[in-house]
């Protein structure tokens, strides 16, 4: 964890009394509604549905158990006992109430939290690989990184008021954890041939309506200049970003209508003024936020061997535990899709546990991941059957990582004003259908993602399979699409990042009740096509095309499943 | 009247009939050659959240060098001003409707900021250790 000083603290609780007067002068009536709904949604408090959503920010989705404790006590005495963790690390509450959002704030910042930009059109929380610091391909700490990022985004004064959000991903290790390319700004760390760090700038990616895979707009920027290439590419994107049409503001639409090359010029352009300037990082600074950072005390300990095999332990152990760079140490997924439980949702009582359970196990330390689970970064070896046990009885052990049933998933219709359909029910439905685990692991590696609208908080372009709530003559349809990758997401396996890829419609939509059917044809088209267990779903689809997946799929989507299943499990 | 702010004081006057106001949209370099000649140059803000204004102080003020007064027009709220003031902005126009003396005590929100700025042109970072 990063432990605010002084200064920090000041900002965050600052901020919680500038909010709660804008709160006051609004509910008296002394602020208009539309000058209020700029200010709030910068602080994360949209109007739903049925209820204000706050969205708390988790930077770069690093936790520590007395925070998720406070976490819980608010859900608790403020919304309705639950919260939901967010593909942007964030956790969200969908039932509190307007007038006690300032209180809300007082007590997360008590425990160095906030919501500071987690809406509105600034730069949002920045994201990372949820395995930095305990990877073994690490190149560097991207937390570090992040935090120096977060301040320097924090209330920046120029970058307040953007055309439109800014998301801004940082990747530190050889894998991208962190769907890097299909971030407004997406950083990897890189050395070059002399040893040193630098980073990878990727602009204009990003999903939503008009989903764009980024460029690569500068090879290497030594790290120091990392903040002033920041504040040249966005003031490059304050001044020329289209303000017209909401649709279009985002910074991809700039560098699509510009072209590459001449966004690129320009941000050089610009830094070229900005560069060796005071905004540029130093050393010290570095290693100010570094020692600021609590590290977790390691034993020198050795690699434990567990050699049973079909038992739920080594299930679970498969899919959820990862490996860590320290020997006799592994990193745990949490996994937050339990059938039945809409994806990334946790009570109360659980996040208590939790926090409990980190303390016992991992420093008292967790992470949140894009995929809306958690990690515990630093478990010993040794103690993962017992830390297992723990979370089988909190329902938190779904040995799914990686698998069919991590479904990444936006609130959809229950919720969100935005969506078109529902989506906690479509990921239920086939998570019901898929419910035969070994049947799952046969079918090995697959991201399945849903959103239920254009907005693509469910990140379904980059899903291997990708499911869309659509509205027609005000009927709730899904569209499916497949091929999409988030990045070169496999651990275990060292190979440069490769950039994510965007999928493709099959077709016509569907209705809801026939979503389970059709991914299961996609299955049983992936088995019959694929060339052996390592081939994954998605290496499948980008070597065939979508074309028998889509004629399988329209032609049998009547029948029943066949025996496959059955066969395949016997 | 709309209320002007200048060097965090409240001042009554009406605007010059020859001020320059300049839009979001336009070109920078063309003011720059003449710069040295204004003595007030206004930059409008023509929504709440259209932001442009903020780059334009920082270049006006940083790449351009000018000293002059730089004011803030159009839809300019007490949200607003600190922000704007950090830019290099120090005339603010209010829009109709603010409490100017309210607006006042918003130029101090916030006790520090992390970014260089035209205000602070040392980022926090470089002053922390110190």
């Amino acid at each position: 964890m990063y432990r605010y000083d002084e200064i920090d603290q000041r900002l965050v609780d600052e901020r919680v009394a500038q909010f709660r007067d804008q709160t006051r002068r609004f509910l008296a009536g002394e602020l208009a509604e539309d000058d209020f709904r700029a200010l709030r949604l910068r602080n994360g408090l949209y109007v739903q549905r049925y209820a204000p959503m706050l969205r708390i920010a988790i930077p770069y989705g690093l936790l520590s158990s007395r925070q998720l404790r406070k976490l819980a006590a608010i859900a608790r005495r403020y919304d309705r006992g639950y919260g939901h963790f967010s593909t942007r690390q964030n956790l969200q509450l969908n039932w509190p109430k307007l007038e006690e959002v300032p209180d809300i704030l007082a007590e997360l910042a008590s425990v160095e939290m906030h919501a500071i930009q987690t809406s509105g059109n600034c730069v949002r929380n920045i994201t990372a690989d949820h395995f930095a610091g305990v990877a073994r391909d690490e190149i560097v700490d991207s937390f570090v990184w992040c935090e120096l990022i977060r301040q320097w985004s924090t209330f920046h004064p120029e970058f307040n008021y953007l055309p439109r959000k800014f998301k801004i991903a940082v990747n530190g290790a050889v894998a991208d954890r962190a769907a890097t390319f299909v971030h407004d700004i997406g950083l990897h760390a890189v050395k070059n041939a002399a040893g040193e760090v630098g980073f990878r700038v990727i602009a204009g990616g990003g999903l939503g309506r008009t989903p764009i895979v980024g460029h690569v707009i500068r090879e290497f920027l030594p790290w120091p200049h990392l903040l002033t290439y920041l504040d040249a590419i966005l003031r490059v994107y304050n001044l020329h970003g289209r303000r017209d049409n909401i649709h279009k503001a985002r910074i991809k639409i700039l560098v699509k209508e510009r072209g590459v090359e001449k966004f690129r010029d320009e941000v050089e352009a610009e830094w070229l003024r900005l560069k060796d300037g005071p905004a540029t990082v130093t050393e010290a600074e570095i290693r100010r936020i570094e020692a600021r950072f609590t590290r977790p005390q390691y034993e020198e300990l050795a690699d434990v061997k567990y050699h049973e095999v079909q038992t739920p332990f080594a299930a679970w152990r498969k899919r959820n535990v990862h490996a860590h760079k320290r020997p006799g140490y592994a990193a745990v997924s949490v996994s937050l899709k339990k059938t039945g439980v809409p994806p990334g949702d946790v009570t109360s009582t659980q996040m208590e546990r939790i926090a409990e359970l980190a303390e016992q196990f991992s420093f008292g330390e967790l992470r949140v991941t894009h995929e809306q689970n958690l990690v515990f970064a630093d478990v010993r070896q040794a103690e993962l059957p017992l830390l297992w046990q723990s979370l089988r009885e909190l329902g938190l052990a779904t040995p799914n990582i990686g698998l069919l049933t991590n479904i990444v998933c936006c609130p959809g219709g229950d919720f969100c004003s935005l969506a078109n359909a529902k989506s906690i029910p479509v990921a239920e439905a086939i998570q019901r259908r898929f419910d035969d685990l070994d049947y799952l692991h046969d079918i090995g590696e697959l991201d399945l993602n849903i959103s239920g609208c254009m907005n693509a908080c469910g990140h379904h372009h980059v899903g291997h399979i990708g499911i869309l709530g659509v509205d027609k003559n005000g009927e709730e349809w899904y569209q499916v699409e497949i091929g999409g990758n988030q990045g070169e997401t496999r651990t275990g396996e060292i190979r440069p990042a490769l950039s994510a890829s965007l999928g493709k419609v099959i077709g016509p939509s569907f209705a809801r009740a026939d979503v389970p059917n059709v991914i299961e044809r996609l299955i049983e088209t992936y088995l019959d096509l694929r060339d052996s267990e390592s081939e994954r779903f998605v290496d499948v689809v980008h070597r065939t095309g979508v074309e028998p997946f889509k004629k399988h799929v329209y032609a049998n989507l009547d029948q029943k499943p066949t025996d496959r299943r059955r066969a395949l499990a016997a | 009247m709309p209320t002007l702010i200048r060097n965090r004081q409240i001042v009554a006057e009406p605007s010059p009939p020859d001020l320059v106001v300049f839009e979001p949209a336009d070109d920078l370099s063309a003011l720059a050659g003449r710069i040295d000649t204004l003595q007030i140059v206004a930059v409008n803000f023509p929504k709440f959240g259209d932001g442009r204004g903020y780059s334009i102080a920082r270049l006006l003020r940083e790449r351009y060098g000018y000293k002059g007064e730089l004011r803030a027009v159009g839809v300019v709220a007490r949200d607003h001003l600190q922000q704007m003031a950090q830019c290099g902005f120090n005339s603010f126009l209010l829009r109709e409707g603010e409490d100017a003396q309210a607006a006042l005590a918003a130029f101090d929100d916030f006790s520090e900021a992390y970014q260089a700025s035209a205000a602070q042109p040392v980022p926090l970072f470089r002053r922390r250790g110190a």
